[in-house]
């Protein structure tokens, strides 16, 4: 072939000499934005990290990444309120992703299989001391043993677990769930002393045993209330109920039971009494349905269980077989007032479900740990103004979940571990939160959430048999797929197909630059990004 | 092998010789004969591999031509005035592209009013396009020239226009002798392009060209046809050794070498007037005769070397640029820049009108009597001038009559009803 | 339908790529090593919908062909913005001719190609709205009928956007341009005037047409492999939003493509020997405030001075669309029954 034409005939790849990105005035930045069921997690899981692994059918991947944080996804998976799904960004496309039930897969996936928390950490020499052994104690120590803690967990009752066996029945936790994934922490080296009182956090302190000592000694003490009663009225505490169910030994309560109260632990007394053989299970409350802090699912299964609801009614005297009932209306604010109309009702027994208090009776002496209403006041890390001394869970101000405990134990083993090798706990830099308005879920399909499977009403009736049950696997990686991993790049190649002037690289180990040299910045990566992890910054000109 | 034939059947049977890959064709009268031709050989099978296209318009018929070139192939179309000018974006696009189509021109009148006779108005609307083009005198030129049309567009990849008179050559059967496969192939090689659309070398034509090389592009061209007025010659030459046949060149003397007068003039007319010289010349006139073969590139130096002897050169022309005059006088006479030339514009032919061997011995012989005026119209019939004239001046308050409009050309009354 | 059954993922069949596909089942445009037939440096506005058009088409053409592609460009934007001497963006054997003749152009190099003997290498035309249903409409017509063995694509920003923003016969009503501006009673771009080029190209009865945009990859993929699979004429028509002309922003054009299908003003089907084959249905359908509001040239019909009756008209225009293609199945969902009711002639 002869010389080509001048000018008229150009060659490929000339155009490349002609570097488009000095038109640019804003630049695209890849990001990394918290999404808001990470958010919301009390125990700091990563959730969309590890939903991401799930999605690819890794499921130890994924239980690898949740144990992270969290050493309990079967139990989670069961009792966690999910505050997750409340705050994922899907139900403003169609409904929550199954954050929870594709928890509760991995942890019964690893049960299963057998899989192993990770080794703890090489030996640090420092000693701490768990006191309780709920949720944010098992919690703090699967994470100080993994920072190379010795830790002795000690707790006054028989069973490890706390409010998890004592407050939780079995047909929410099964105990063989509950035992295996506490099995598994204790098996990373934790010494345990079980019914062992701490009567004294001084004599702790000063023996000079502990360099740190963590207080989860959760909160007991079912709240009592005066009401007028006969003598033969048989009144129980909650709490102490459903211990009892769980140290299987059940009180005796007859055939019809009320249960005062609107809190989950309510619920959780009336379907136990259920099972316990009563005909009727009335939940008396003050208020309304609108106003009850029982959680809706919990709320919704008692009903289907037969349990019933009194509102906006207290109880102003317990007989042997009656209660007597007075009506409340709300008023402009929204508190219960009496109304004087009185109503009685048949019962054999009344379970108070009032709420929990705290036994701080090993604080006694520990005058400069600060206690104010009945909790104990911490700093940011958890420390008490005792120095080396940490407290979680149900014994400080927070919501009373076992999620929350066992973000407790997390915090506290990190500040507990800062403390003892004297450094300054560092900040945990919080990325922004991955709203709803930076995604772009057009590039979602259509996927509504796969239910969870339950057991039928007519096998609950006289068993602690679980009622929740698992979803399969398939369902768990489609539930784990809904997931718009809001925030971060799931390497959906969107970026590097809509840039009109291919100035964005993709790498065969998933991850992307942008090509400056070429990018106008059009912005149109950024408005495509389905998960938001992608913005403009303006260029500095 | 010689044989009576007719002009149109004459190119259709060499171009295929040629073995065009790619011939595309929209009808238009007079080059119909030529495509039909093609077409049934390219149906038969005759002539293969070739693809013959039916187009929607002659823009489509460049079009396709350059589409095929730029790939490769062998391209040829044929069209005459309104095709020509209906392709004419094409047609420049082809010559900037430097695509070796080569095209047969069968030269016609341009309208309106519509007139399908012979002139060269449809040619010299596209001699600026970048195109080759070569007028041949009679149908064995016609088809001769159409080999080394081919054999020039590829050396130099430019395209090339054969340009025969409408009707006058076209559709006229005469002797010719046609050459036989063998020998077109030896003085045609395979189509090698300079460029070509390949996927594994890929290649962009066409680009968009800015002030800072638009000119270079342009004289880069110019000098491509400057090489043409070396190749042309050097062709028929070797055209003449392998058929002895001499056809084709840039410019044909004939009786020129004494004379005091040369008529210049381009085509098919180039026969009658050769006739009317021979006439003048048994009268004792020293008179002479100038074919171009070559109008574009314009043979400047052969033009004046071969003018150079006379003192007045008559250009008789089948066009007129409307509000000037001849076009081929004004090249010839930017070609004797500096010389004592007299140069006559002589517009004949326009719209088919018949130049008669009667009416150019008359006009040789005014121009033997130093008669002639600068630009004359052959034959005008001046009463019906004259009448429109007068119409006109009826119907106008002002403005130039068309009397003071041919004065300021240079026309005076009474020149233009030479007969 | 031609597109390629997608197993469920979190993105389903709607984002560029999914780490979860098999390399069979990726887009071409997620594969890193894709052709990129136009490559960085070519000279389009920010966002433009056309170079994304062009390179998306192109590439899937690519793969269709084992990389045998030769590309014509009628004169526009595409060509001025890829082309200028000294830099050529095309990666691929490309040549440009003129405005109204790059169907001709291709009927040429397929011609070329076949005598060749080269049948493997496939031709692909292309040009903008202008160059397609205005001034290249005749030489597309006879390469359709003629049957000639090459791809046509359209990319349609609706108006000649290169010579600054006139209209073509591809603007919808109403829209402003610099020869249909919003003075006198009627702003914009007249009603009843435009032309349907899909459907003319139906009429042809060509083996193959389709329309695409820009916002659906994946099934603008399918449709160039599909059309690459007939010998033959075929009819690509893209909708390529365009920043400047629309007066859209240059990080919505994708966005503003996914309106122009979800809203009806722009139908997305295909074709085969001029009988529809399939229709790209609508996702969420949407009111075509919500597209017009986004682009400056339809600024007029809201603001200070509303024209609710033009808008109105347009969105029969619409509604025409939804109900000649079928877009909308009746009984699917609560937002398909919304809108059916207001389809209903009153």
């Amino acid at each position: 072939m002869n010389q080509r034409p001048f000018a008229i005939t150009l060659d490929v790849g000339s155009s490349r000499s002609n570097h488009t990105g000095s038109w640019r005035v804003e630049r695209p930045n890849y990001v990394n934005r918290l999404p808001p069921c990470n958010n919301a997690c009390p125990a700091g899981e990563n959730i969309q990290g590890w939903l991401y692994e799930a999605e690819s059918g890794d499921y130890e991947a994924a239980w690898r990444t949740l144990v992270e944080e969290n050493p309990f996804p079967a139990i989670m998976g069961r009792i966690c309120f999910h505050p997750c799904e409340s705050a994922c960004n899907r139900v403003q496309v169609d409904e929550a992703v199954g954050i929870n039930a594709v928890e509760r897969f991995l942890g019964d996936y690893a049960l299963e299989h057998g899989l192993r928390l990770p080794d703890a950490g090489p030996a640090t020499g420092k000693r701490v001391l768990v006191v309780g052994a709920g949720p944010a104690g098992l919690s703090a120590a699967y994470h100080l043993r993994r920072q190379g803690h010795h830790v002795r967990l000690v707790d006054s009752s028989a069973q490890l677990g706390g409010m998890m066996r004592y407050g939780i029945p079995a047909y929410r936790l099964p105990r063989a769930v509950l035992d295996a994934e506490i099995q598994r922490v204790i098996d990373m080296g934790v010494e345990v002393m079980l019914n062992h009182n701490v009567d004294d956090i001084e004599i702790e302190r000063e023996s000079g045993r502990f360099d740190a000592i963590f207080l989860a000694v959760g909160a007991q003490l079912g709240k009592r209330v005066n009401i007028p009663a006969g003598d033969s009225a048989r009144i129980l505490d909650a709490v102490s109920f459903l211990h009892e169910v769980a140290d299987e030994n059940p009180p005796l309560l007859g055939r019809r039971v009320v249960i005062y109260g609107g809190g989950d632990t309510a619920m959780d007394a009336a379907r136990t009494a259920r099972r316990l053989g009563a005909t009727e299970a009335v939940v008396v409350y003050r208020r309304n349905q609108e106003k009850m802090p029982a959680h809706v699912e919990e709320y919704e299964q008692a009903l289907g269980e037969g349990v019933t609801m009194r509102w906006l009614s207290t109880i102003n005297k317990v007989d042997a077989d009656k209660i007597v009932i007075e009506k409340m209306r709300l008023n402009a604010e929204g508190f219960p007032e009496a109304t004087g109309e009185y109503e009685e009702l048949g019962t054999d027994a009344v379970v108070l479900a009032l709420g929990q208090d705290t036994d701080l009776s090993l604080l006694a002496r520990a005058s400069d740990i600060e206690v104010n209403d009945g909790s104990v006041q911490v700093a940011e890390n958890l420390m008490t103004n005792g120095r080396g001394i940490f407290a979680g869970g149900d014994a400080v101000p927070a919501e009373r979940t076992a999620t929350v405990a066992v973000g407790h134990g997390k915090k506290a083993a990190r500040g507990i571990d800062a403390y003892v090798r004297g450094a300054t706990p560092e900040p945990v830099a919080k990325h922004a939160l991955a709203e709803f308005a930076t995604l772009n879920t057009w590039y979602y399909s259509d996927a509504e959430r796969t239910q969870r499977p339950e057991l039928e009403k007519v096998r609950r009736q006289d068993n602690f048999e679980e009622v929740v049950l698992g979803l399969t696997e398939r369902n768990a990686l489609f539930e784990a797929r809904r997931c718009m991993s809001c925030g971060n790049c799931f390497e959906c190649d969107n970026c590097f197909g809509v840039c009109p002037d291919n100035a964005v690289l993709k790498f065969s180990d998933g991850t992307y630059e942008f090509n400056l040299d070429y990018c106008k910045g059009c912005g149109i990566c950024a408005h495509e990004c389905p998960c938001g992890a992608i913005e403009m910054v303006p260029e500095r000109i | 092998m010689l044989q009576q034939i007719e002009g149109s059947r004459a190119v259709a049977e060499t171009v295929a010789l040629c073995r065009p890959e790619v011939v595309c064709a929209y009808p238009i009268s007079p080059q119909t004969h030529i495509i039909e031709a093609v077409g049934v050989m390219v149906k038969e099978g005759r002539l293969s591999p070739c693809e013959f296209i039916n187009v929607e318009s002659e823009f489509a018929a460049m079009s396709v031509a350059i589409g095929a070139s730029a790939t490769g192939a062998r391209a040829y179309t044929a069209t005459a005035s309104q095709g020509l000018l209906y392709m004419m974006e094409a047609v420049y696009n082809a010559a900037g592209l430097g695509l070796p189509i080569v095209m047969t021109l069968a030269n016609r009148a341009i309208g309106a009013p519509i007139n399908i006779w012979n002139d060269h108005s449809d040619a010299m609307a596209v001699r600026d396009s970048g195109w080759i083009q070569l007028f041949a005198e009679t149908n064995q030129e016609a088809a001769d020239l159409h080999v080394q049309a081919f054999r020039l567009a590829e050396e130099l990849s430019v395209p090339v226009m054969v340009c025969m008179d409408g009707f006058i050559l076209t559709h006229a059967v005469e002797g010719v002798d046609l050459l036989d496969q063998a020998s077109v192939d030896r003085f045609l090689p395979p189509y090698e392009p300079r460029q070509v659309l390949d996927p594994e070398h890929p290649v962009s034509i066409g680009a968009m060209v800015g002030p800072e090389a638009f000119p270079e592009v342009r004289y880069l061209a110019h000098l491509r046809q400057l090489d043409a007025l070396h190749r042309i010659p050097a062709i028929a030459e070797e055209f003449l050794t392998a058929t002895g046949r001499q056809s084709g060149g840039l410019v044909h003397s004939y009786r020129t070498e004494d004379a005091d007068t040369i008529v210049v003039a381009m085509g098919s007319v180039l026969g009658t007037i050769k006739d009317a010289v021979d006439i003048r010349r048994e009268a004792g006139e020293r008179i002479g005769v100038l074919g171009i073969t070559s109008f574009r590139p314009f043979p400047a130096r052969a033009v004046r070397q071969a003018l150079s002897g006379a003192s007045q050169i008559v250009v008789l022309e089948k066009a007129f640029s409307i509000g000037h005059g001849g076009v081929l006088a004004t090249d010839v006479a930017m070609a004797l820049q500096g010389t004592n030339c007299i140069i006559r514009e002589v517009v004949a032919g326009l719209g088919g009108r018949p130049i008669t061997r009667q009416s150019l011995v008359a006009l040789f012989y005014k121009a033997a009597q130093g008669e002639l005026g600068a630009l004359l119209f052959l034959d005008l019939d001046m009463d019906v001038v004259d009448r429109e004239v007068e119409r006109m001046k009826a119907n106008r308050r002002s403005g130039p009559s068309a009397e003071n409009v041919l004065r300021d050309l240079g026309v005076t009354r009474g020149e233009g009803a030479l007969s | 339908m031609t597109k390629r059954p997608v197993r469920f993922y979190q993105v389903g069949s709607f984002a560029v790529g999914n780490r979860l596909l098999s390399d069979e089942e990726r887009t071409v445009q997620s594969d890193p090593d894709r052709t990129n037939s136009i490559d960085s440096g070519h000279r389009a506005c920010q966002g433009c919908g056309e170079a994304l058009g062009a390179r998306y088409a192109l590439d899937a053409a690519m793969r269709a062909t084992n990389n045998q592609l030769v590309a014509v460009n009628a004169t526009g934007c595409l060509e001025v913005f890829s082309t200028p001497y000294p830099e050529t963006s095309w990666r691929i054997p490309w040549l440009h001719s003129l405005f109204g003749n790059a169907p001709a152009v291709a009927t040429g190099v397929a011609a070329a190609l076949r005598v060749k003997g080269q049948s493997e290498v496939r031709v692909v035309s292309q040009g903008g709205d202008g160059g397609t249903v205005d001034i290249g409409f005749g030489c597309l017509s006879g390469m359709f009928e003629r049957n000639d063995d090459v791809l046509y694509i359209c990319y349609d920003n609706e108006g000649y956007m290169n010579t600054g923003v006139q209209r073509s016969g591809a603007t919808p009503p109403a829209a402003r341009t610099a020869t249909t501006d919003v003075v006198g009673p009627q702003p914009g771009n007249t009603f009843g005037q435009g032309k349907d080029l899909p459907r003319i190209a139906m009429a042809h009865d060509v083996a193959y047409v389709a329309t695409a945009t820009v916002a659906d990859l994946h099934d603008l993929e399918a449709k160039v492999e599909r059309a690459m699979a007939f010998r033959g004429a075929r009819y690509l028509h893209v909708l390529v939003p365009c920043p400047l002309g629309w007066g859209s922003a240059a990080n919505e054009t994708i966005h503003v493509a996914r309106l122009a299908k979800e809203t009806g003003m722009f139908p997305v089907f295909e074709a085969e020997y001029g009988v529809v084959t399939s229709v790209s249905k609508i996702r969420h359908q949407t009111p075509v405030e919500e597209y017009l509001k986004l682009q400056k040239r339809f600024a007029h019909l809201f603001g200070k001075n509303p024209r609710p009756e033009i808008v109105a008209h347009l969105q029969e225009l619409a509604n025409r669309n939804i109900a000649r293609y079928g877009l909308i199945d009746r009984e699917e969902t609560p937002a398909a029954r919304h809108a059916s009711t207001s389809e209903e002639p009153a």
